[in-house]
């Protein structure tokens, strides 16, 4: 029975889909009150602090890479100094050697002149001095023998030009006596 | 169960409260007069009822909580920050940047986090103590969201397309159907602009109405049979009321969750380029 009083009682705004108008009206006015809340006031707040925290947050992520890339940075620049020196060094060195290498080849090339031009001047020395020697000689064993042989036949030999061509045939003779000698000799070998 | 001696039946509570088993009246079982409240007092000629208490009451809660939460905000949170940090973020990232996405998006984060808290917190209305009435089962409360986002996603799509852009996206137009592209545009148009804010609003209307109308059998019952040997069943009764309430308060969150889920569908579909 008393079920179906109440029932009989709120019949009329029974239909559950048929909107009662206070309540649409209280239920927008409170939403919009939420919402303005949230979107003038306290979402703009939280935001920024959201940001700011994930800069933070991120700012020091950041930091780090770009610490870890300035020291990547270095170390490559440090590595390509180093290898840099180490070619330079390579480099001066292989110069040195050539350098090196140059002088004493130059300095064998003087050397070996010197020692030629030394020899020759030898040479010509020695060639000069045998020149003089047998012309001395020549002059001396001539007068010897002129002596000589004056004295062993009792006639001076006085006449100069006939005395000079004797000795020099004589001479002459001896000189090819000998070479002919060395010939046979040479040949023999 | 909270059941305090109500002032008036009319004003608090769905149900008589001095009937019991074997004392002579019958079981009042919860129906649509449990929606019903008189008036409690009225200012300058509006009527006060307990739902649009319940409302404002609600809305003062969400506007302390979040201001208390994020007024004097801090780059390392509090408790409440912190809590309040995780709601905003769950709906933003969670909802908002994976409907409609992060560039379009950001723009509807403040309504889409307003309707889901005043909606879940209206919800939630169904379990407190004293309370224990869903606003979101006054059927008002979410047809006025319902058309406060309609209008908004209406809008959006005339501003976006223009007024044959609009036509075609409400219309589904799409030439490759052929023949049939008449019947889908009649469909698609009903569908969309006619029935959809109807369904937005009468899922949440529903499935609020629904449980408490559950809650509300179990925890009349459980009084009802308060009665000599009836306590015995009374007791399996509070069992159902108190697992009722648990699973309340699951279909509370996910009712909101899918309304502002199909809010951003809506706000994403009209912001859609044509193909």
């Amino acid at each position: 029975m008393n079920a179906l009083v109440t029932l009989a009682e709120t019949e009329v705004p029974q239909n559950p889909l048929i909107p009662p108008i206070p309540e649409l009206v209280i239920g927008l006015i409170a939403f919009a009150i939420v919402f303005f809340f949230l979107w003038k006031k306290l979402l703009p707040s939280i935001n920024k602090v959201l940001e700011e925290r994930r800069e933070a947050i991120e700012g020091g992520i950041e930091k780090a890479e770009a610490a870890q890339q300035e020291a990547a940075e270095v170390l490559k620049q440090y590595k390509d100094q180093l290898s840099e020196a180490r070619h330079e060094a390579a480099r001066l060195r292989a110069e040195a050697q050539e350098q090196g290498a140059a002088l004493i080849a130059e300095m064998r090339a003087e050397g070996q002149r010197q020692r030629e031009e030394i020899i020759a001047a030898g040479h010509a020395q020695i060639e000069a001095d045998r020149k003089q020697a047998a012309q001395t000689l020549r002059q001396d064993v001539g007068k010897l023998a002129t002596d000589l042989a004056g004295k062993l036949v009792g006639e001076s030999l006085e006449d100069h030009a006939r005395q000079s061509r004797v000795i020099d045939r004589f001479l002459d003779g001896l000189e090819e006596a000998a070479e002919a000698e060395a010939n046979a000799n040479g040949a023999a070998r | 169960m909270q059941k305090e001696p109500a002032v008036s039946a009319d004003q608090m509570l769905a149900f008589e409260t001095d009937c019991h088993l074997f004392s002579g009246c019958g079981f009042e079982a919860p129906g649509l007069h449990s929606f019903v409240f008189e008036p409690m007092f009225s200012i300058g000629g509006f009527d006060f009822n307990k739902p649009i208490l319940l409302a404002l009451v609600g809305t003062l809660a969400i506007v302390w909580f979040f201001w208390a939460a994020f007024n004097k905000p801090k780059l390392v949170p509090g408790k409440l920050q912190m809590v309040g940090e995780a709601g905003y973020d769950f709906i933003r990232r969670g909802v908002v940047y994976e409907t409609i996405g992060k560039k379009e998006g950001e723009k509807y984060v403040p309504l889409v986090v307003a309707l889901f808290f005043f909606v879940w917190v209206m919800n939630l209305w169904s379990v407190i103590p004293l309370a224990q009435f869903p606003v979101t089962s006054i059927f008002s409360i979410p047809l006025g969201l319902a058309l406060l986002v309609y209008v908004l996603w209406v809008g959006l799509t005339f501003k976006r397309h223009g007024f044959v852009g609009a036509f075609k996206n409400f219309t589904g137009y799409d030439k490759s159907l052929g023949p049939v592209l008449p019947l889908v545009m009649v469909i698609e148009f009903f569908s969309n602009l006619l029935v959809r804010p109807f369904t937005h609003a009468v899922r949440l209307f529903a499935n609020m109405f629904a449980g408490h109308m559950l809650v509300a059998l179990f925890t009349i019952a459980t009084w009802y049979m308060l009665n000599g040997i009836g306590i015995a069943y009374s007791v399996v009764s509070f069992v159902m009321t108190v697992v009722m309430i648990a699973f309340e308060l699951f279909i509370q969150v996910i009712q909101a969750y899918v309304f502002v889920l199909l809010t951003c569908t809506y706000i994403q579909g009209a912001l859609v380029e044509e193909h």
